[in-house]
């Protein structure tokens, strides 16, 4: 009697325990998100120190956005986040690598992790304020190639679409490939060493090794990287924001999504911000959809098992 | 005998190429401490690679300036850092421990919910978030960035997945056979076994609260309540402060210190618990 | 270890809250015991501890001045660039009825570029001076007549008043002139700048010893934009119309820039590369600025000897900035606001005395025509001349240009459109619909905009 009375106790304590969590979450979430979407519908902003609206003005905002450089933004956000997000992964692969391959006898993995990582750590409004200065056209890195005689002229960095754009990749890149190196190389370590020492058998060369064992091994990282990443890349804001002054300049080219939220934001304008945000809202439901199928596709063991199964084949064809 | 020299040319390779990134890595920071070195006048005339004198003319100055309260910054962010770290971890914690080791109904949707909202970005709801906490009374103040961290979908999916690696059920049984309650149960068995989990996300929050900008730009109105990212980013607009370059570089060498002293010094946790996230499996 | 370093921040949390709560002290007035002023820079609060006789000290952070009463005015700054400044100022006149009396904004300053917003009368967020006990016609008779009517709303009802007034001038490098045209005489180099043509010949010298005349396109913006013929929005109206001077200022600022007359580098103003135009490597023989921007802007930026700038009459008379003191709807402070205008923007002295020690140009007609002959108004900086001879007749032929509530965004705005043109990133079109696109997300009410043909 009463063990049977303590079972039903416990599912109790299980909602109780995850009460805060959806408690938190309704509050700070769930409601702005609704009321996000309602004024999105309404023709609401201030004018100086006057409010105009709420006016329901149906799809309006909607159509005006679509009408807008809101695509264009999506594009450079996309370019931006590729810009920076293929260097990362290709030197990310290289270094883990070779921080796993124990023949490399590389000294000082542990303070070269270190460093490496340290950008990540930084806050990235400093950081692009200290980029700001330090890339001016009379600032110290031209200062510096000046002197050494690399430069006849300074470069304009913040003028060029390439330099600004360039600039906002390198940071993402510099934030991100300690981190991703760190991760990949974890998943590398995490393949048997049997299986190397197997294919050294077979006489595989270091770049088969490389495609054909490691590479199949970490995809569910790899995935994981990737999706992170993306969705990192969505809401890409303080560095852009703060290296153009929220102008993406020139010509607009380095404003993103979220800097364009943003400006209507501060304009207090909330029914197109509300529109945008549910745009928004929608880009990130599709790559939210996209993790899930990943994640489900890649369940760990899976594939970990049919990469195993991939190996044992390789080496079975190489003996024979 | 050729594979090896091949080897040894490749190791030389990958040594240089470790060090140019590291240099890379390093000499942004180098700049700015060498720059926060000299006075205004000095950088005027152009980089220079010998530190100057005037570190502490800059310092006096960063600390001095009202309208700029770098250290209220600081003690605000760490405030707000300190305190979503807190409740961040213990929650995911709570609400990973609930899913996991309980049964009851509504269990399944309660955990597909949250893995569905993982990747909502959190600019989305801005706007709304924004219109509510002004109507609870909450804007300008420090809780608005604080509280909401109890619901926090990546810590929980962490938590949930340390948990099924760690926490044998039967420890749970045993610990309610000896009498324990459920609540002292996770306080006191479940707590200091998640503990490695715990500090790697507790240092994670802590870092992503310290650097968070969108919010607190929105949310924070008065100058004694901005976090240190806020702070910064009015030093790119400010009109008045870039007559004393010295003192910008001073400050975003204040802003960024603190955090690479705790680094430094957790750093072997940190490097492991990033690790320990995406590779749980 | 862990623990300690927790119970010390806390210890740090704690001493820092109680430092900052414990300043009150009680005043014994029936006005409130804390005026809050907000501003974008500490000028205000320097010229106020200069002149107004009730200060007592300033607090070190130069976040509190205590008066003589022991009313504390609390000084709330924030950054003018990209509208900071008018966002908080907003937020808090918005809240400004339910704000407990302490919170409330007591004194507000504005610029030229959007007085116009704050001296609305519907808005009516800054208080009449008459309604202060202020008689503008009598007790503010002596100030120059455009800044009295750029502070007064659409019925002529002064709801502002100002200390300063800027004429602009033209400083330029001593050295730089002996070197191209073998004077430094300001008569002399004047003359070589007396209006565009002129100065496009002598830019063309300049250039042939390397040097460039201007800095950047936007020091040139305030001489044509301060002289617009119409505002840029109709009071009433949702249309932006581009005045032709603004066209004037986009084709002559390509022409100068194509032609290698300015500093291809610097972009704009308030930046790195502008300060470092200012310094003694630079190239850049001269700038347009009114008094303040001498001593507020060039000084701190010139790391070589006193005395080797020099003032002389622009190539076309201009105004550039002008803070507005405003009272705000709503104060407990009225007697100390009205106090503090009378001494700041109503006394002579007090001006002339300003004028001294900031080398400000002051609002008081009678006051700057003594000044101009007045030797005891030379300056170190400009190596013993006397600036006040050349801002003076500026002064009397200001005609302000039509003010809009939405001037500073248009300003601001304009510039950054253009310079992607001004640089070749794009073509003449884009850079047009790019400022369109701009303006309208910053303000959403403005449904076209209209370029002169």
């Amino acid at each position: 009697m009463k063990k049977k009375k303590k079972n039903i106790d416990y599912g109790k304590w299980g909602l109780l325990f995850i009460l805060p969590f959806f408690i938190a979450y309704l509050i700070f979430s769930l409601i702005p998100l609704i009321d996000t979407v309602r004024y999105s519908f309404f023709e609401y902003y201030r004018s100086g120190i006057k409010v105009v609206g709420p006016n329901f003005v149906g799809m309006k905002n909607y159509i005006s956005l679509l009408k807008s450089d809101m695509f264009l933004y999506g594009k450079n956000t996309l370019i931006l986040w590729l810009i920076g997000f293929v260097p990362q992964i290709v030197v990310a692969l290289v270094l883990a690598c070779w921080f796993t391959d124990l023949r490399m006898k590389i000294h000082g993995k542990q303070f070269f992790k270190v460093v490496i990582y340290l950008p990540n750590l930084i806050m990235a409004s400093a950081f692009a304020l200290l980029f700001f200065t330090m890339f001016s056209t009379n600032g110290p890195v031209n200062s510096i190639l000046l002197s050494l005689g690399v430069l006849k002229a300074p470069i304009d960095f913040l003028g060029s679409v390439l330099g600004t754009r360039g600039l906002i990749g390198f940071m993402n890149f510099m934030m991100w490939f300690g981190n991703t190196t760190i991760m990949l190389m974890a998943a590398v370590m995490g393949v048997s060493v049997e299986v190397y020492e197997a294919a050294d058998l077979d006489g595989c060369n270091g770049i088969q090794r490389f495609f054909y064992i490691t590479l199949p091994m970490i995809r569910p990282i790899l995935a994981y990287t990737l999706i992170t990443s993306i969705i990192g890349g969505l809401q890409m804001f303080d560095v852009p924001q703060i290296l153009t002054n929220g102008q993406g300049n020139p010509d607009r080219t380095s404003m993103t999504l979220i800097m364009f939220l943003n400006s209507h934001l501060k304009s207090k304008n909330y029914g197109m911000a509300g529109a945008l945000s549910v745009y928004l809202f929608i880009i990130s439901g599709i790559l939210c959809f996209f993790v899930y199928r990943m994640t489900n596709d890649n369940d760990p063991d899976g594939s970990k098992k049919a990469a195993k199964k991939r190996a044992k084949e390789e080496r079975r064809r190489a003996r024979s | 005998m050729k594979t090896n020299s091949g080897k040894r040319v490749m190791s030389i390779f990958a040594h240089i190429v470790l060090i140019l990134l590291s240099f890379m890595c390093l000499f942004f920071f180098a700049i700015l401490l060498i720059n926060a070195t000299h006075s205004h006048a000095e950088l005027q005339k152009g980089f220079s690679i010998i530190p100057g004198k005037h570190f502490l003319d800059n310092l006096r100055s960063v600390a001095n300036d009202g309208s700029f309260p770098m250290f209220r910054g600081i003690i605000n962010s760490v405030i707000v850092s300190g305190c979503s770290a807190a409740l961040c971890t213990y929650f995911s914690s709570l609400t990973a421990y609930g899913i996991y080791a309980y049964d009851f109904k509504g269990k399944k949707v309660a955990f597909t919910f949250i893995m569905a909202i993982l990747v909502m970005p959190t600019q989305v709801t801005a706007m709304g978030f924004l219109r509510l906490i002004t109507k609870m009374g909450m804007y300008d103040s420090l809780l608005p960035l604080i509280i909401p961290s109890i619901a926090s979908p990546a810590v929980f999916y962490f938590m949930y997945s340390y948990l099924q690696s760690s926490l044998p059920l039967s420890l749970v049984e045993a610990a309610r056979i000896d009498g324990s309650g459920e609540f002292h149960t996770f306080n006191r068995i479940v707590l200091p076994i998640m503990k490695p989990a715990i500090a790697v996300q507790a240092i994670f929050t802590f870092v992503g609260s310290w650097n968070n900008y969108f919010v607190p730009a929105l949310v924070i109105q008065s100058k004694n309540k901005m976090t240190v990212p806020i702070l910064i980013a009015t030093l790119r607009g400010a009109d008045y402060m870039n007559f004393d370059m010295g003192k910008i570089y001073m400050m975003i060498t204040v802003a960024i210190v603190p955090i690479i002293i705790v680094y430094l010094l957790l750093s072997k946790y940190i490097i492991a618990g990033v690790t320990l996230g995406g590779v749980k499996e | 270890m862990k623990r300690k370093f927790v119970s010390v921040i806390l210890t740090a949390a704690v001493v820092a809250g109680t430092l900052s709560a414990a300043t009150v002290v009680s005043a014994d007035s029936g006005e409130g015991k804390v005026i809050n002023i907000y501003s974008w820079n500490d000028e205000f609060r320097q010229r106020l501890e200069a002149v107004y006789p009730e200060v007592e000290s300033t607090s070190k952070d130069g976040t509190v001045t205590t008066l003589k009463d022991g009313t504390e005015i609390h000084w709330v700054i924030n950054p003018n660039q990209d509208g900071v400044y008018q966002q908080k100022l907003d937020e808090a006149l918005m809240n400004q009825a339910d704000a407990a009396d302490d919170d409330k904004v007591d004194i507000f300053l504005s610029e030229t570029d959007y007085v116009n917003k704050y001296t609305d009368k519907d808005a009516d967020v800054a208080i009449p001076l008459k309604d202060l006990g202020i008689d503008p016609d009598k007790d503010l008779a002596d100030q120059y007549d455009f800044t009295k009517t750029t502070a007064s709303d659409t019925d002529g009802v002064q709801r502002g008043s100002t200390w300063q007034c800027c004429p602009g001038t033209l400083v330029y490098r001593r050295d730089i002139a002996k070197d191209v045209f073998g004077t430094d005489d300001p008569e002399a180099v004047g003359e070589k700048l007396k209006d565009w043509d002129t100065t496009k010949a002598t830019a063309e010298e300049l250039k042939a010893k390397g040097y460039y005349t201007f800095s950047s396109y936007a020091d040139t913006f305030r001489l044509y934009g301060n002289s617009i013929e119409s505002s840029w929005v109709e009071p009433g109206s949702t249309t932006i119309k581009v005045d032709q001077k603004i066209m004037d200022w986009i084709s002559d600022s390509k022409e100068w820039l194509d032609a290698g007359y300015l500093n291809k580098t610097v972009k704009g103003q308030w930046n790195d590369d502008w300060n470092k135009a200012m310094s003694s490597d630079s190239k850049v023989f001269a700038f347009l600025f009114p008094a303040w921007g001498i001593d507020f802007t060039l000084k701190p930026n010139w790391d070589g000897e006193d005395g080797a700038w020099a003032v002389t009459n622009p190539p076309q008379e201009y105004n550039w900035g002008g803070s507005y003191i405003h009272v705000a709807t709503g104060t407990d402070n009225t007697e100390h606001a009205k106090d503090i205008i009378l001494a700041l923007t109503g006394n002579k002295d007090n001006l002339l005395k300003i004028s001294k020690d900031y080398a400000d140009f002051t609002n008081t007609k009678s006051g700057m025509q003594e000044a101009a002959s007045d030797d005891a108004f030379a300056s170190d900086f400009l190596g013993g001349q006397n600036p006040f001879e050349y801002f003076a007749p500026v002064a009397e032929n200001i005609k302000i240009a039509p003010l809009s509530p939405y001037d500073q965004g248009c300003v601001e705005l304009i510039q950054n459109a253009f310079s992607d043109y001004f640089q070749g990133n794009v073509e003449f079109d884009k850079a047009k619909s790019n400022f369109e696109t701009a303006i309208m997300e910053r303000y959403p009410e403005i449904t076209e905009v209209q370029w002169p043909e």
